[in-house]
């Protein structure tokens, strides 16, 4: 599949299912959510990453209807859900631990909300078997509850609340208590069941790779406020702040002091001596102030001599410190001259099979590849 | 060898149990029976048969003080049901950390104090002296003395009153189980507190439910005390003239008799319930 069929639909659809203006969310004196603006387009698939405790469950709550905002607005499909509460909101949620009700065989659990609307028997009885089929799994509307396995659970949950067709769909990290294997397989199942089902789900978790994988825009939340909003590729390579940086994907932080400023190209010396060059046109830094360095360890080369690297790179010689195999997501940790532990992605290309701790190497790095922030102060 | 000693270990922790169930409830109750299927047929002569049971049927008084004290003990099950449940479920789903242990202690505090000593308080509550009749009185609500003692509805009061912690600790333990996140999934699914509550927290809380009302049955059926004091010596409570045929009578014959009855109702009235209510005594004795 092409990657621009994969990237979903622009943020600049002109009526959006849901739409967050300005929200804030009070605890006491603890803000939980201060003043977030966003916009979901309809059938597109959102996320919101971020730490445990950056508010990103009660944003959540709040669209769901057991929250009241502080203050701000919140509109699905054009319509104010200030003060309508949960059980008259067109949205669903999955929850994380999925709540589905134990007393009642599956049948019963889907169609516990058409039978809140007052649906007739027959037509319950068929709609919840046509859901169970799309999520593929026909049959089992007489089963028991602790007769499925984590997955289909998973399924059901997400039928429990397709089948009372919803606006928006809120995923509460639905994914956190399955084994690995699972997680991965329920990643690419869930996207493709929002593709089908062509409704807009907003998905809270802390796993970036669930987000990135799954979502056609993602925000990066952290105490409280959205970092930055944007498609998984952009969140990835240009991190508009040093905690998106830092927080999506793994990233060396190197702490640097800028020595000098030649347009857009910044030479900074970092805290154990090392000089680096970094373009960072939008940084906004100017010699002498205190600066972060990410840097991506798949953007560092890896040589056992110097000659092969032109001299616009920033090379260093270092030693490896330790080889960390892990099949494709190999790595190595080298240590530079000043002493910094540097991750560095392993050639998948198999030049390096035979490196040891120990051993003397080359590392290089494009003063673009690299993102520069001015320092957090203190 | 250690399955020897394990084997060794498992019999003496068995032994009390066992001990408790065949000295003091096994065996007094075959002596029981054997003592009520005798009848008296002159001075130290006794033949085997059912006379004693006949009896019972065969006076009205005796099946029509049976028939009401099933009757009350049921009222007063479902009346303690009906005031356990919202404050179980106060302290159970609306109430958090001190508080809820606070409200938990409150129940239990009364029942530091025996139950004699209880029902007395009731009745200088209650009593034509007692303080809601002068209370009344000196409001002006009422022009003479009121007596509040002695009648049905005494009976009643201080019989969900001694037997209303008995609700509250299993539904308490049953309602703490459900999930929050369960009735949160059910408003968000477009239920409304009624249809929850129905739907979800009842058959969820169903043992809970089940094991308080047989507990609270019991404890009711076989109560001599309460229905004594407060329904004053026209109460009509059968346990009262199990009583009588022991102490007063002397008629153990008769009286083993109609103990045996008693045993035989709340059995049959607990396995209607559990019949009635889908619930196996395993499952809601287990839960709770």
């Amino acid at each position: 599949m092409p990657l621009s069929k994969l990237r979903g639909k622009v943020l600049t659809d002109t009526n959006p299912d849901l739409v967050c203006h300005d929200l804030t969310k009070d605890f006491d004196a603890f803000r939980a959510v201060d003043h977030v603006s966003f916009e979901v387009p309809q059938g597109s698939f959102f996320s919101i990453l971020g730490p445990s405790g950056c508010g990103k469950t009660t944003l959540l709550r709040m669209i769901a209807g057991f929250q009241s905002p502080t203050s701000g607005d919140l509109r699905i499909k054009g319509k104010s859900m200030i003060g309508v509460p949960p059980n008259k909101r067109p949205v669903s949620m999955v929850f994380q631990h999925l709540a589905l009700f134990p007393t009642m065989n599956i049948g019963d659990n889907v169609g516990f909300g058409l039978r809140q609307r007052g649906v007739a028997r027959s037509e319950i009885t068929r709609r919840v078997g046509e859901v169970l089929d799309r999520v593929g799994l026909p049959g089992v509307s007489s089963r028991r509850i602790n007769q499925l396995s984590g997955g289909q659970k998973q399924r059901v949950a997400i039928a429990r609340c397709m089948v009372l067709e919803p606006d928006v769909l809120l995923l509460d990290e639905p994914l956190g208590a399955l084994d690995l294997k699972l997680r991965e397989h329920m990643k690419v199942e869930l996207k493709s069941l929002q593709a089908a089902f062509n409704t807009t789900f907003v998905y809270i978790t802390h796993d970036q790779s669930e987000a990135l994988v799954m979502s056609d825009n993602v925000a990066v939340m952290n105490h409280g406020r959205f970092e930055q909003i944007g498609a998984p590729h952009d969140v990835y390579h240009e991190p508009k702040t040093a905690f998106v940086a830092g927080f999506v994907g793994e990233a060396n932080k190197i702490d640097a002091k800028v020595s000098s400023v030649n347009g857009a190209m910044l030479t900074l010396t970092s805290d154990t001596g090392t000089q680096m060059k970094v373009a960072a046109a939008g940084a906004d830094l100017s010699a002498g102030q205190g600066a972060q360095v990410f840097l991506r360890p798949e953007a560092i080369e890896l040589s056992k001599s110097r000659d092969q690297f032109d001299g616009d790179r920033n090379i260093s010689q270092c030693t490896v410190s330790s080889v960390l195999f892990n099949g494709a997501n190999s790595s190595v940790i080298v240590r530079d001259a000043g002493g910094h532990l540097i991750s560095v992605a392993m050639p998948q290309t198999g030049s390096f099979a035979d490196l040891r701790v120990g051993d003397e190497v080359f590392t290089a790095w494009h003063p673009n590849k690299a993102r520069c922030y001015l320092a957090a102060k203190g | 060898m250690t399955s020897d000693a394990s084997k060794l270990g498992f019999y003496l922790l068995l032994a009390p149990i066992l001990l408790w169930l065949i000295v003091l409830i096994i065996l007094p109750h075959i002596g029981l029976f054997v003592v009520s299927i005798s009848e008296k047929v002159g001075p130290r002569e006794f033949e085997t048969g059912f006379g004693n049971y006949g009896t019972f049927f065969g006076e009205p008084l005796y099946w029509r003080t049976f028939a009401r004290t099933a009757i009350m003990s049921i009222a007063a099950t479902a009346l303690t049901l009906i005031l356990g449940f919202p404050i179980a479920y106060y302290i159970a789903k609306l109430t958090r950390g001190r508080t809820k242990t606070t409200l938990f202690l409150m129940c239990m505090i009364p029942f530091w104090v025996s139950e004699l000593v209880r029902t007395f308080g009731w009745m200088i509550l209650l009593r034509e002296t007692g303080v809601i009749s002068t209370t009344l009185q000196r409001l002006g609500l009422i022009n003479g003395p009121v007596e509040l003692l002695y009648n049905d509805a005494a009976i009643m009061v201080g019989l969900v009153y001694t037997s209303i912690l008995f609700m509250v600790v299993p539904l308490v333990t049953t309602l703490d189980s459900l999930d929050d996140s369960l009735i949160e999934a059910g408003y968000d699914l477009g239920g409304t507190s009624t249809s929850i509550m129905r739907e979800i927290v009842i058959p969820h809380a169903m043992p809970g439910i089940v094991s308080g009302c047989i507990v609270v049955f019991m404890l009711s059926l076989g109560n001599y005390l309460t229905p004594i004091l407060l329904g004053g010596k026209d109460s009509l409570w059968f346990t009262g003239m199990i009583y009588t045929q022991f102490i007063t009578r002397f008629n153990w014959e008769l009286g083993s008799a109609l103990g045996f009855l008693l045993l035989a109702l709340s059995s049959a009235i607990v396995f209607l319930g559990l019949k009635l209510s889908k619930q196996s005594l395993s499952d809601t004795m287990g839960r709770t």
